[in-house]
């Protein structure tokens, strides 16, 4: 099990810098700014897959999470605090190091909080925030949560777009680069393009390998029961509200950690990321991925991410998921690349042969 | 013998109706006690307010000296109290082996970050806790379907594989509601032969089942229930012979 793993994840490694070096000896390595925004919805995705595949928790919210890590930290390491400079609370972060002088756009300085700090606190508020709505929305069940979770994404998207420290509509923009280590920099610098794309992949194969694990795990096969049938998952001793919970905050997490990358790699974020279309593509990929797959949503999800940032779907791009939404709600309400279908499809083509041990 | 599962005047009203009404009882531990009454009569009821599914109107339920009462089911369960349902609950979309391993969760510990880092203590703590899944599935004899989805068994390994799932749970009581139901004879007489030997492993059966001739056979004690009320309890030769057991409940099996 454990080895299989450990392959596969291997695998998906080869493939990420075979991609980088094809893309190089070919000269697109333009490719790799839409491939490296693609990983960044990746981790949304991949959370969401948990959520919803796996545990049976469906949320149409998940863009507002994604905007809260986003624009939380572009506020922070944006807004200019050089007027409060005397205030005591500044004071104290500045004497721990948690702000930074920079030169503006414009050539103005500007006292911020480092990206850093920012992301801390973007990651913070995301997870006490995750913790205080999903307590009472995950009791629910059904539409009805779906209907509770489409509300909140709502609520953000009304603050986001009507706030004027978060830009309203125009967003935030003029993000700092974050400089996670020394010279390892999440920046939309074309110099940093490939450094980046590394970046952003590493993630997603760090996420894909503990979500694996956890798929693999105790904790797994408990999600998956409550999933399979919730009162019989109590019966077996599972705290169903708990896990719930803690799977619904994790997922937020991710994609407030996904939101805060792209918006330091973008140098900015807009209110359309916290948009209810953002949380129904999420959505869309999770169930044409087969749901309660992990890689299907891998898959799917930097396949249809990269044809959307392309342009491909041109001014249809949110038409394209809500189709894809609709069609597979008619046909295959548990999700498109699951292993009965997957098995359907081959047999169509291939001889009967021995069932393959998955 | 001592009392593991004490029930004190428990009550169940579903607006004006008393599906359980007032009913006290006790079970020993070892024994295989049944509860039997007409459609309708509460048995289900009882289970649910026992286990923790429902709240009670009023009353008491202690299981092994601590009072159960207003503890939800995951906790009930991790005190050491199995159950099946009555129709059957499995978790669907999951391999017969991994629904009995949900069956090890209240023995087992590791926790969200231990599984998503697969540390060594969590995955050696997943063998074990495979293994012992397997050999309940072998105990129930179906130890061969491990890796079929639980629900494309048939009805007869769908029950089996229920059965697997809470013994996993080690419980010290397993609470069976109408486990032949829908079985045939043959499989009837196996589901007898297969709770004396779970009662052989130490385990104290609180069984709801409609087939007389199974709860005469392997019953320690017979509780009847009417309305939602207790009638009788007593052996199960005695209660064939109570006239108002027979006139409630026997009697309409006549025919
Ligand atoms: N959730 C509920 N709401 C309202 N009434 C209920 C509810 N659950 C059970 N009842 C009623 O309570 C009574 C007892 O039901 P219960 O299911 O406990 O009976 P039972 O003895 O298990 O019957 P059976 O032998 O048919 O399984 C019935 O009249 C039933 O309709
Ligand atoms: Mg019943």
């Amino acid at each position: 099990m454990q080895r299989k793993k450990a392959i596969q994840v291997s695998l998906l490694a080869a493939v990420v810098i075979a991609v980088q070096v094809f893309t190089s000896a070919t000269g697109s390595l333009f490719y790799l700014t839409q491939l490296t925004m693609s990983a960044y919805y990746l981790l949304v995705i991949l959370g969401l897959t948990v959520l919803m595949g796996y545990t049976g928790q469906i949320s149409i919210g998940h863009a507002g999470f994604f905007a809260m890590g986003g624009y939380i930290s572009a506020m922070l390491t944006t807004h200019d605090l050089t007027q409060y400079k005397d205030n005591s609370l500044i004071g104290l972060l500045d004497s721990l190091g948690l702000l930074v002088e920079r030169t503006g756009l414009y050539g103005d300085n500007l006292l911020n909080v480092t990206p850093w700090a920012a992301f801390i606190a973007a990651i913070a508020v995301t997870f006490i925030v995750a913790y205080l709505i999903g307590g009472p929305v995950l009791k629910l069940k059904g539409h009805y949560l779906a209907m509770a979770t489409l509300a909140f994404g709502t609520i953000i998207y009304t603050i986001v777009s009507a706030t004027p420290i978060f830009g309203e509509a125009d967003g935030i923009n003029a993000v700092p680069p974050f400089e996670l280590l020394p010279g390892l920099v999440v920046s939309g610098n074309i110099a940093l393009r490939t450094s980046n794309y590394y970046i952003a992949w590493g993630l997603v194969i760090a996420c894909m390998y503990l979500l694996l694990n956890l798929m693999d795990s105790r904790v797994g096969r408990a999600l998956r029961a409550i999933h399979g049938a919730e009162d019989a998952a109590g019966s077996m001793g599972v705290n169903t509200a708990q896990y719930k919970l803690r799977v619904f905050v994790l997922s937020a997490v991710f994609a407030a950690v996904a939101g805060v990358f792209l918006t330091h790699y973008n140098a900015g974020i807009g209110p359309s990321e916290a948009s209810v279309m953002k949380s129904i593509r999420y959505v869309a990929i999770v169930a044409i991925g087969g749901m309660a797959n992990l890689w299907g949503a891998l898959v799917m999800g930097v396949f249809l991410n990269f044809l959307s940032l392309r342009g491909y779907f041109g001014s249809f791009d949110d038409a394209v998921f809500g189709g894809i939404l609709i069609v597979i709600m008619l046909f295959a309400p548990d999700g498109l690349l699951r292993q009965g279908n997957l098995r359907a499809l081959i047999g169509l083509f291939a001889k009967p042969s021995k069932e393959e041990g998955v | 013998m001592s009392v593991l599962l004490e029930v004190k005047n428990l009550s169940r009203h579903f607006g004006g109706l008393r599906a359980v009404d007032q009913v006290s009882f006790s079970v020993q531990e070892g024994a295989i006690k049944a509860v039997i009454g007409p459609n309708g009569a509460g048995k289900t009821t009882l289970f649910h307010l026992i286990s923790g599914y429902l709240p009670s109107t009023e009353g008491m339920v202690s299981f092994m000296g601590r009072d159960i009462h207003h503890k939800k089911p995951f906790e009930i369960a991790a005190l050491g109290l199995g159950r099946t349902f009555q129709h059957v609950r499995l978790f669907h979309g999951m391999s017969a082996l991994d629904n009995v391993m949900v069956g090890r969760h209240t023995r087992s510990s590791a926790g969200f970050l231990s599984g998503m880092l697969a540390l060594p203590h969590a995955r050696r703590e997943d063998r074990a806790i495979r293994e012992r899944a397997m050999e309940e599935l072998e105990f129930m004899g179906i130890a061969s379907l491990a890796d079929t989805e639980a629900t494309s068994l048939s009805f007869g390994q769908q029950r089996s594989l229920e059965l697997a799932r809470a013994l996993a749970l080690e419980p010290q009581l397993l609470l069976l509601d109408e486990p032949a139901a829908g079985l045939n004879m043959h499989e009837t007489v196996e589901v007898g032969e297969t709770i004396k030997k779970i009662r052989d492993r130490g385990v104290t059966v609180l069984i709801v089942e409609h087939d007389m001739s199974l709860v005469m056979n392997i019953s320690d004690e017979v509780m009847v229930l009417s309305y939602g009320q207790k009638i009788a309890e007593d052996e199960p030769l005695a209660i064939q012979k109570n006239e108002e057991v027979v006139r409630v409940y026997l009697g309409e099996d006549d025919g």
